[in-house]
């Protein structure tokens, strides 16, 4: 299992440091350093193995993570462990940063000794962590006995996410479905790859210990229900989704409130969901996405010292719809001497620094299109590397889901408490965003 | 420590209370300082105090002189300083034992404590104090916290538990820990479930043999509930140790099978991951026809595609082990190509593991897109991908036979492009593709020629020669070509100097009129020039192959290659089974097993895959040698008649006149040894091509020999045909008396340097008679049994092979003598194990004695034997040769040999004639001294060599001989002495049968 667990700003200096095993010296801190942060080559592997001792970093803007083990640890969970580590800490203190880790280490040793164990990670579900461990120091002193298992109860228990007794006036939840589309496409237009990867963001303030279940236009489930004859129609009207496409999911993968084995059995998606924001559910398609922007290039060197470039970005959802904070992102050699550039619409500028003409468009509608043109001059050189001519990217944001998912309906049932389905109200909302979209040039 | 006071140095003492202030200490009299806080009487400045160690301890500076003064405040009510305490405590009690026994009453107190999470923490830390004194005292605090009627201290004390065993293994089994934490697999709380397995797991992997996880379906069922209900880090526990089990039938792992795969569905990737061992581990037991089996294979496939869009760190992870599950079981993912494309973003180990996995997958159907894209990285920027995007071009071409002419182009537009490195790499695999399609893309060579310049490193370069001297008689200026690197011989790497030795033998053998002066260059480079033992054996064996026998040294060094195989790069398939065993661990991560990377005793245990229910199916073996069958179509060894031009042509000019030949170093007949014996065990053993490098230096050379590069999988037939050749020996099982200094005709220094072989290590064996059939079938109610005797180590054994041509099952085998000669008897029964079915052949050594009844036989060497089998008893009779019963300590003195010869009487000399031997008296003395029949003198006298040998038989007999061999004259003459005269005849028949063969 985890040996040690270490936290160094960028300079390589320790600001955190817990050692589980006695396996793992003090030298092994000193290890990563020398080998890991200061290796004069770019890191190859996020596992590194110094004398037999395994290393698994993450890094958070300028800060590292490491694990140490000198066992056949399980390399996923050491690594799931360290992203949760993260968020538990952003959970309590914002930001990862070498400021905030020092005002805060007694908080992080303690977190540490609590949620890691002799090297097993033990439940690390921030909602439960709270109730007992708090930045003002350790809660518990004076509490009641009742408190105290109850709390023990809740970190233990089969429902570790969410306590019992929360009331809330007004019950409200908040569904965000939110969607990156990723493209590679080749420079004639044709599709190499594309997929949506979606995440379902709940926010919810509901009374007590509600059940959820959650519907969507899940292909396996409408046909189902097709074939069935009965059509559950008690939900579709309810949040607006219009419930007609189906959409083929490849596969999803959700928050641990959710019961898999239902889900594995009935395909139903039910829960009794944390308090306040998580993430309900992951999903992944690649079919009939709806691509919101098409991008052409055409890319012509001119001699030795030009290459004349042209864009055009082509927007292929309705009219009515609205596409926002549009950038293309052009890369332009090394070197480049000078840029000219026109477009139709928006602003474009040449970034010497990071070597791309960025054009930038606040606004665009549907079916519609628009170009840029660039002349760039090239300084003569002798290098015989080729220029990678890396691929034109794009980002934006568009008001619907590119993969066609629609909420169907999101029922709540809590019997104990006096409020009823009806009486939660409840928000969703749309957003897709670009992932990795890009086309070779 | 200076980031911690430049970043406080702004904050006066009143500004906000942060924690980082305690960064800041003051240099000088710190310690004294923080004494004296730490012994101030307001809590408050206690608990600044002990934050400010905290925080020192973390830079790693030593505050280890506190220790008295931290652990007083261990006794307060304010849990926040307990726990900074006892922090403290777990860093520095190793180093302070004595001190910290002091802590021990506290621990004990807490852990009475009414507050659980008090409780707990004592409970927790104590664990945590590797010092023997104290773990005494937490035996008893630990028994309570097991039984805690709060869950959270008996999740606490279960890992405790691990703890404990971690310090003292012992005290824990005497103290009966592990039977509690057994209970604890019961427990009702889902988390203590998980952390008693992950402590049990952990002990039992210190104990293999120890039964300690006594998983059982009862117990199966209960993990089974628990993963349902706990934590993501539970199920992963949970899981891991599920995959340690093996089922008992299929039904059983069905049932298992779909209970784990809800957690597919799991957002924590290790849940993911660690479901998919499990369930790729018991999948091995479904039978393949199940439906249900089809079913899991396409539930597999969306859950690892998931895994790529997981943070990069576990896209590595996932990457590797999805490496290891597609040469598992590449259907699961053979529509899946798209998602291993690389993303320019990808951080380049993403982008190296997705390289690899394309390879994998690539197939006809999707091989234009995956070329397309490998053309596409063939011009990023990092060099190491480029690189290996550039071979995975090659391998394409290998593997996907329709693709190979879009590859080739592709290389050579690649070539075009100049970059130094890319056209290295490019031409390192295009010689891989004129190995696996010979004759097919050779139009290509001019354009590789022309880089010939550019060409800086030994590979490439190697590569480049091999092409030329493969293609040399279509490459007009080869010669031109292969004298330009000659230049520089002594500079180049080993790898190119082996390369341009073999490259310009291959080019004279082919042009042997314009290149006599290169070749011989070279072989002098290659011999005498050069300190590299590999190079100067290849040069001899050329050299001597060409100047005895060219058509042989053509057979040889031309041989037709076999093509090599597609997966070069495959995991051992042992090894890969224990990976799979290991998914989701950093073995898994290395590709290595655990005792690789992991000290002690963990991880040592070898895990295997569970072998699949009720089939005897063994197509899936990974030990099935591939080539063997390569082995038994080498082409016979024939010398063929000198006659050709070349032929001719070698002997005139070449054969190096024997002062030339440098004297034969002793090395050399090592080298020729460790040749030969490569050779024939290439020729016995399987080519299976592992991961391993061969660490033997005379391997190299002998997989070089036959004029190839890369190391194709069988490589060592090309040498043993060789040297069937070269002596005569062709395939020739292992062991046989080698024909070596039989060597027909050769004469040559290549005979020379085989006959030394012989003489060092050529021991021949003892004489053995061919099989023959002693009880025919249709005498025996279908038993048919043939065999032999042999001598093997002083013990007489008789092999026999009973083939069972009955229609129904033979069993309960037995064996008798009756008595005979020289009193021969079992030693030990008939071992005959399992029944044996129609049409079945089993072999047996049945080892004798020579202490059985006596009796004497006509002939003398005649066996009466009896068998007996559930169907009934049969008899007959065979002859052994009597060398059989000749002892190894049958050398007599020579002067006892002198008196005894005189002693017996002439009237027991008898005299026999040995015709058509071909030996000379020493080759005849030595292979008559395997069979036990010892030189006790030798006396030449006119040209006529006088052997004088003493036999002593197994009861006691000793028999004299003397053996007459003129030079030039095949017919031998013996005479034989004994006191029993009747052994003479038999004894003259032996040494006809040793001679003879």
């Amino acid at each position: 299992m985890i040996g040690g667990l270490f936290i160094y700003n960028h300079k390589g200096e320790v600001l955190i440091s817990r050692v589980y095993r006695d396996d793992i010296g003090r030298n092994a801190v000193d290890a990563f350093r020398v080998n890991v942060i200061h290796a004069r080559q770019q890191v190859r592997s996020p596992v590194t193995n110094i004398a037999r001792t395994s290393f698994f970093h993450v890094k958070r803007s300028n800060i590292w993570l490491a694990a140490v083990t000198k066992q056949n640890v399980n390399a996923a969970m050491v690594f799931e462990f360290l992203y949760k580590m993260c968020d538990v800490m952003a959970a309590y203190f914002g930001k990862i940063s070498e400021e905030n880790i020092k005002n805060n280490f007694v908080l992080i040793y303690e977190l540490l000794d609590e949620i890691l164990d002799f090297g097993y990670p033990q439940n690390s579900e921030t909602g439960a962590l709270k109730t007992f461990i708090t930045q003002q120091g350790i809660k518990g002193q004076h509490q009641t006995k009742e408190e105290q298992s109850q709390i023990t109860s809740q970190v233990t228990g089969q429902i570790g996410w969410r306590r019992e007794g929360i009331k809330y006036r007004r019950n409200e939840l908040f569904l965000d479905v939110l969607e990156s589309v990723n493209l590679l496409m080749s420079p004639q237009g044709q599709v190499l790859s594309a997929h949506v990867s979606g995440r379902v963001v709940m926010k919810s303030y509901l009374s007590g210990m509600p059940e959820c279940k959650f519907g969507m236009n899940d292909k396996i489930v409408i046909d189902k229900q097709g074939k069935g004859g009965a059509s559950d129609d008690a939900g579709k009207s309810e949040l607006g989704g219009s419930g007609k496409q189906s959409i083929a999911i490849d596969d999803c993968t959700f928050h641990q409130c959710v019961r898999l084995s239902k889900f594995d059995s009935e395909r139903s998606i039910s829960f009794i969901p944390p308090d306040g924001e998580y993430e309900l559910m992951r999903y992944r398609t690649t079919k009939d996405i709806i691509l919101p922007f098409r991008v052409i290039p055409l890319v012509r060197e001119v001699g030795r010292t030009k290459l004349e470039v042209k864009v055009v970005i082509k927007s292929n959802f309705k009219p009515s719809l609205l596409a926002q904070k549009i950038e293309v992102r052009i890369p332009t050699p090394l070197n480049t001497s000078g840029v000219q550039v026109i477009c139709m619409k928006g602003k474009a500028k040449y970034k010497a620094s990071e070597n791309a003409i960025v054009w930038k468009i606040k606004r665009m509608a549907g079916m519609k299109e628009s170009q840029i043109s660039a002349e760039i001059e090239l300084l003569p050189t002798n290098d015989k590397k080729k220029w990678a001519r890396p691929p034109i990217s794009m980002n934006f944001e568009v008001p619907f889901a590119p993969s066609g998912l629609k909420v169907r309906y999101l029922k709540v049932f809590e019997s104990k408490l006096n409020y009823s389905d009806h009486d939660v109200i409840k928000w969703v909302r749309y957003i897709g965003r670009s992932g990795i979209y890009e086309t070779r040039c | 420590m200076e980031w911690a006071s430049q970043l406080c140095e702004n904050r006066g003492l009143g500004s906000k209370m942060t924690d980082s202030k305690y960064f800041t200490t003051t240099k000088k009299g710190e310690i004294f300082e923080l004494k004296a806080e730490l012994n101030s009487d307001k809590k408050e400045k206690k608990k600044e105090a002990v934050k400010k160690v905290i925080a020192s301890m973390t830079v790693g500076k030593d505050v280890s002189a506190l220790f008295p003064d931290v652990v007083n405040c261990m006794q307060t009510d304010n849990l926040e300083l307990k726990k900074l305490v006892y922090l403290y405590l777990m860093n520095y009690a190793k180093s302070q034992p004595d001190m910290a026994i002091m802590a021990v009453n506290t621990f004990v107190k807490d852990c009475e404590d009414p507050n659980p999470l008090i409780r707990a923490l004592a409970v927790r830390t104590m664990g945590c104090i590797r010092v023997d004194k104290i773990t005494e005292y937490l035996c008893e605090p630990l028994r309570k916290c097991l039984k805690d009627e709060d869950p959270y201290v008996r999740k606490t004390a279960a890992v405790c538990v691990a703890k404990l065993h971690d310090i003292n293994a012992q005290l824990v089994e005497d103290q009966g820990f592990l039977d509690t934490l057994k209970d604890l697999i019961s427990d009702s709380n889902p988390m203590v479930v998980a952390n008693a397995v992950a402590a049990l797991s952990e002990i039992a992997e210190s104990h293999p043999n120890s039964n300690l996880l006594d998983l059982n379906p009862q117990t199966i069922n209960k993990l089974l509930t628990a993963l349902n209900e706990c934590t993501e880090w539970g199920q992963i526990f949970i899981l891991d140790c599920l995959a340690n089990y093996t089922p008992r039938d299929d039904r059983e792992s069905q049932s298992i099978c779909e209970r784990v795969t809800p957690r597919l569905s799991h957002a924590n990737s290790a849940v993911v991951l660690s479901a998919v061992k499990v369930l790729m581990k018991f999948m091995e037991m479904l039978p393949k026809d199940l439906d249900y089996y089809g079913t899991l294979l396409k539930k597999l496939a969306p859950p690892l595609v998931t895994l790529l869009s997981a943070e990069p760190e576990l896209q590595y992870v996932a990457l590797r082990n999805i490496n290891l599950i597609v040469q598992k079981r590449p259907e699961i993912l053979k529509h899946e190509m798209k998602v291993f494309f690389v993303k320019y973003n990808d951080p380049i180990y993403v982008k190296l593991e997705k390289l690899d996995i394309m390879i994998r997958l690539a197939s006809q159907a999707n091989i234009a897109q995956v070329l397309a894209e490998l053309k596409e990285y063939a011009t990023e920027v990092d060099v190491d991908f480029v690189r290996k995007a550039v071979r995975a071009i090659g391998r394409c071409a290998i593997k996907v036979e329709q693709s190979a002419e879009r590859c080739v182009s592709t290389l050579l537009d690649l070539i075009q492009t100049k970059v130094n490195y890319v056209v290295q790499e490019a031409i390192v695999v295009i010689k891989d593709i004129f190995r696996k399609y010979p004759n097919k893309y050779e139009s290509v060579i001019a354009t590789l020629c022309e880089n010939l310049d550019s060409l800086d490193e030994p590979e490439a370069r190697a590569a480049m020669i091999w092409i030329v001297g493969e293609y040399a008689e279509r490459i007009d200026n080869a010669d031109e070509l292969l004298e330009s690197f000659l230049e520089g011989f002594h500079d180049e790497s080993t790898q190119v100097q082996l390369q341009l030795l073999t490259a310009i033998v291959k080019l004279f053998l082919k042009k042997p009129t314009e290149t006599q002066e290169l070749v011989q260059q070279v072989l002098s480079l290659a011999t005498q020039d050069s300190d590299n033992p590999d190079l100067r054996d290849r040069g001899y064996i050329y050299w001597r192959l060409l100047s005895t026998d060219p058509v042989a040294a053509k057979e040889v060094v031309l041989a037709e290659k076999p093509l090599i195989s597609e997966e070069t790069d495959l995991i051992e398939p042992t090894l890969l089974e224990e990976l799979i065993c290991h998914i989701g661990t950093l073995a898994s991560v290395y590709h290595k097993p655990p005792s690789a990377f992991v000290e002690g005793s963990r991880g040592v245990q070898h895990k295997r895959l569970p072998a699949r229910a009720g089939s005897g199916e063994s197509t899936e073996s990974p030990d099935v040698g591939q080539s063997v069958s390569g082995v038994s179509d080498a082409p016979p060894a024939v010398i063929p008649s000198q006659g050709d031009l070349l032929g001719d042509l070698l002997n005139l000019d070449l054969a190096p006149p024997t002062t030339t030949v440098p004297p034969v170093p002793s090395s050399m007949q090592m080298g020729a040894m460790d040749l030969l014996g490569g050779g024939l065990d290439s020729l016995s053993g399987s080519h299976y091509r592992t991961e391993v490098p061969s660490p033997q230096p005379a391997d190299f050379s002998e997989r070089e020999l036959g004029g190839d590069l890369g190391g194709s999988p069988a490589m060592g037939v090309g040498v043993g045909v060789g040297v069937g050749v070269g002596v005569g020996l062709g395939p020739a099982p292992v062991g046989m008396p080698a024909g070596l200094g039989a060597a027909p005709a050769v004469g040559g220094g290549l005979g020379d340097l085989f006959d030394l072989g012989g003489g060092v290590g050529m021991t021949s064996g003892s004489y053995s008679p061919p099989r023959v059939v002693w009880l025919q079938a249709m005498k025996a109610k279908g038993l048919e049994i043939s065999g032999t005797f042999a001598r093997r180590g002083g013990v007489i054994q008789m092999d026999v092979s009973l083939t069972n041509k009955a229609m129904s099952v033979m069993s309960d085998f037995a064996v008798q003598f009756n008595k005979n000669s020289f009193g021969m008897a079992p030693a030990g029964p008939l071992q005959v194990l399992t029944p044996l079915g129609p049409n079945q052949t089993v072999e047996v050594s049945l080892p004798l004695s020579s202490t059985g009844p006596v009796m004497k036989m006509e002939p003398l060497n005649n066996l009466q034997v009896a068998v007996k089998n559930n169907i009934d008893v049969f008899y007959f009779s065979c002859q052994y040769p009597i060398s059989l019963l000749f002892v190894e300590d049958g050398k007599m003195d020579r002067q006892v040999f002198l008196a005894t010869w005189k002693d017996i009487p002439s009237d027991n000399e008898a005299q026999f004639q040995i015709k058509d031997c071909h030996l000379s008296s020493d080759a005849a003395s030595n292979k008559l001294q395997g069979s036990n029949i010892f030189t006790v003198a030798k006396r030449t006298v006119e040209a006529q060599d006088m052997l004088y040998q003493s036999i002593k038989l197994t009861n006691g007999i000793w028999v004299l001989a003397e053996l007459r061999i003129q030079t030039g004259n095949p017919n031998y003459t013996l005479s034989v002495k004994c006191r029993a005269p009747e052994v003479s005849q038999y004894v003259s028949q032996c040494y006809e049968l040793i001679l003879k063969n």
